[in-house]
């Protein structure tokens, strides 16, 4: 077997993946090695030609190819080593990395570190089984959108697309603007998954209907998608019977969630948890396999590049800094625990002491659209932070920043975060 | 002439429905908003709604048969699908730079189209 070694080895060249191979470059790491299954780096950034991208971290809107460009232009200057057209099998906890491509052949790489960023993908009708027959033109809205913006193939006429979180309405705009018609986006909850600049400009601005607490019951068509039936849904999401009604379409998009693709960390040995579906980590994003880190979507589902990148970062920075022996375990780790109202927190723990640090950043999903919340950090019985806010929605992720003077002083190892209604500001 | 419109807001994610009442062309009432910021995004988009257009447009040569496009700045949002209809006639040839112009001053808008990533040219296979 084609034996090969390096430093840092980081799984997937999307944007999790470039930002930390940039940061670990940048703290003095130069022996890095990209491994990326497409033929081109920026992963599924390649595909999201729509603007809005950038706007915390490079404070201007691009689109997903620009911001990506950006990236891909600054490993190509840095010389960073990439693999492309290189599919990773398996990881070892001892971090090997078997890989293939077909230039060389079967290759085994011997990493000292490894950032796991292989991204998520989406749940496909399987997964969310609705029955009926099994027809071409059921497909997820994401691979819509690498036939439509990379391949050239428009999948149909005639759509209806389930499922209302961005991707979803980002995907009903595009493909009315090429010309098919989009007859409803459906969703089963009460309100949209997706934020509401897209619900006004890809849904709104060409009256395509969003019809919520709705769900598609059954599927029809022998070799082609020729119609779904729609019904209400009840307070406990079961479809109503009475209601059903039946859409024409020869394609489904389905635009239901997304899961970190975590089959490599798995075998790795890595712990996932059970709410984000990725690995559990510490403030810096390593995992419980020491020298294995973990950023992007592979760790938690993000809604903006912008925070991958971030998080990229932190685990890039990391990385280096337990290549050159500085990361150091602090006497009392403590565990993260999302207590009412919130969906997952992440970090899950904070156990490692870092220098200067001010503060580390918890990133949080709320569990329902809320006003007026209050977002609080709970030691001991004792609320010891909070937050206002005056809005929050599962589709957009909550930070909060939890000082390190306060992390020092904790009484417990365990500290729960709650989010309560009612608590925040008033109105006005 | 008397008109009522609604508007929603989308400076922030709680997305105000903004109730505007316009009287010759000025705004008299406004309701909904609930901050200065609200204000200021209903008078422009029910005047002067303005979008970014990224699409695609075909190309000849490419390691893709596709390259993704943007208006530089934003079009009026009722020229939307008449720019789609004028980038589909367009076809470029591989290799193309990001930032490359494909169509200047698109349906006199004032605005340029150009491309938002590079795009190497197909290597020819060997043998």
């Amino acid at each position: 077997m084609n034996k090969q070694s390096c430093k840092l080895a980081v799984i997937g060249g999307g944007p999790a993946g470039l930002a930390a191979a940039q940061e670990a470059y940048q703290e003095g790491i130069e022996d890095i090695l990209i491994i990326e299954r497409d033929f081109e780096l920026g992963g599924i950034l390649q595909q999201c030609i729509h603007n809005g991208f950038g706007l915390h971290y490079f404070d201007e809107e691009l689109t997903g190819p620009e911001y990506a460009q950006r990236f891909i232009d600054e490993i190509a200057e840095k010389g960073i080593n990439v693999k492309l057209d290189t599919m990773v099998l398996d990881v070892t906890p001892k971090k090997k990395i078997y890989a293939v491509n077909s230039k060389e052949g079967m290759l085994e790489i011997e990493a000292e570190a490894i950032v796991l960023a292989m991204g998520c993908r989406e749940r496909t009708r399987g997964a969310i089984g609705i029955p009926g027959t099994r027809p071409a033109g059921v497909i997820t809205a994401g691979t819509a959108q690498r036939y439509i913006n990379m391949e050239g193939y428009i999948p149909g006429e005639k759509v209806v697309i389930l499922g209302s979180g961005d991707i979803g309405l980002i995907m009903a705009r595009r493909m009315h603007l090429e010309g098919a018609e989009v007859e409803a986006v459906l969703e089963l909850l009460p309100f949209t998954g997706g934020i509401t600049r897209n619900v006004v400009q890809c849904l709104d601005d060409f009256d395509i209907p969003l019809r919520l607490n709705q769900t598609v019951t059954k599927i029809h068509g022998k070799d082609r998608l020729e119609a779904v039936t729609v019904a209400e849904v009840d307070d406990d999401l079961n479809p109503i019977p009475d209601t059903e009604y039946k859409i024409e379409c020869d394609t489904l998009l389905l635009s239901v969630g997304l899961i970190p693709e975590n089959e490599l960390s798995q075998e790795a040995g890595v712990k996932l948890d059970n709410s984000t579906g990725g690995p559990v980590v510490n403030e810096n994003r390593e995992t419980n396999i020491e020298g294995i880190f973990a950023c992007g979507n592979v760790l938690h589902v993000h809604d903006l590049v912008d925070y991958v990148t971030e998080e990229s970062k932190i685990a890039g920075k990391a990385a280096a800094a337990y290549l050159q022996n500085q990361l150091e375990k602090r006497e009392a780790p403590v565990e993260l625990i999302a207590g009412d109202n919130v969906g997952y927190i992440v970090p899950q723990k904070i156990t490692d002491k870092v220098k200067d640090r001010k503060r580390v950043d918890l990133y949080m999903r709320g569990t329902k659209p809320m006003n007026n919340v209050k977002i609080s950090i709970i030691d001991d019985k004792e609320e010891i932070l909070s937050k206002k806010e005056r809005f929050v929605k599962p589709g957009e992720m909550i930070s909060l920043p939890f000082p390190e003077k306060m992390i020092t002083k904790l009484k417990t190892d365990q500290v729960t975060v709650q989010i309560l209604e009612g608590g925040g500001t008033n109105e006005g | 002439m008397k008109d009522k419109a609604v508007i929603t807001c989308i400076s922030c994610p709680i997305g105000c429905e903004i109730e505007l009442e316009v009287v010759d062309d000025e705004i008299t009432d406004i309701e909904g908003n609930r901050c200065p910021r609200g204000k200021e995004y209903a008078r422009e988009e029910y005047f002067n709604p303005t979008r970014i257009l990224p699409t695609t447009v075909r190309v000849k040569n490419g390691v893709l048969p596709l390259v993704p496009v943007k208006t530089a700045k934003p079009i009026p949002k009722e020229k939307l699908e008449l720019a789609m209809d004028e980038l589909a006639k367009v076809e470029l040839e591989a290799p193309i730079k990001l930032g490359d112009i494909v169509i200047e001053n698109i349906l006199n808008t004032g605005v340029d189209v150009v491309t938002t990533r590079d795009l190497p040219a197909k290597k020819i296979e060997q043998n």
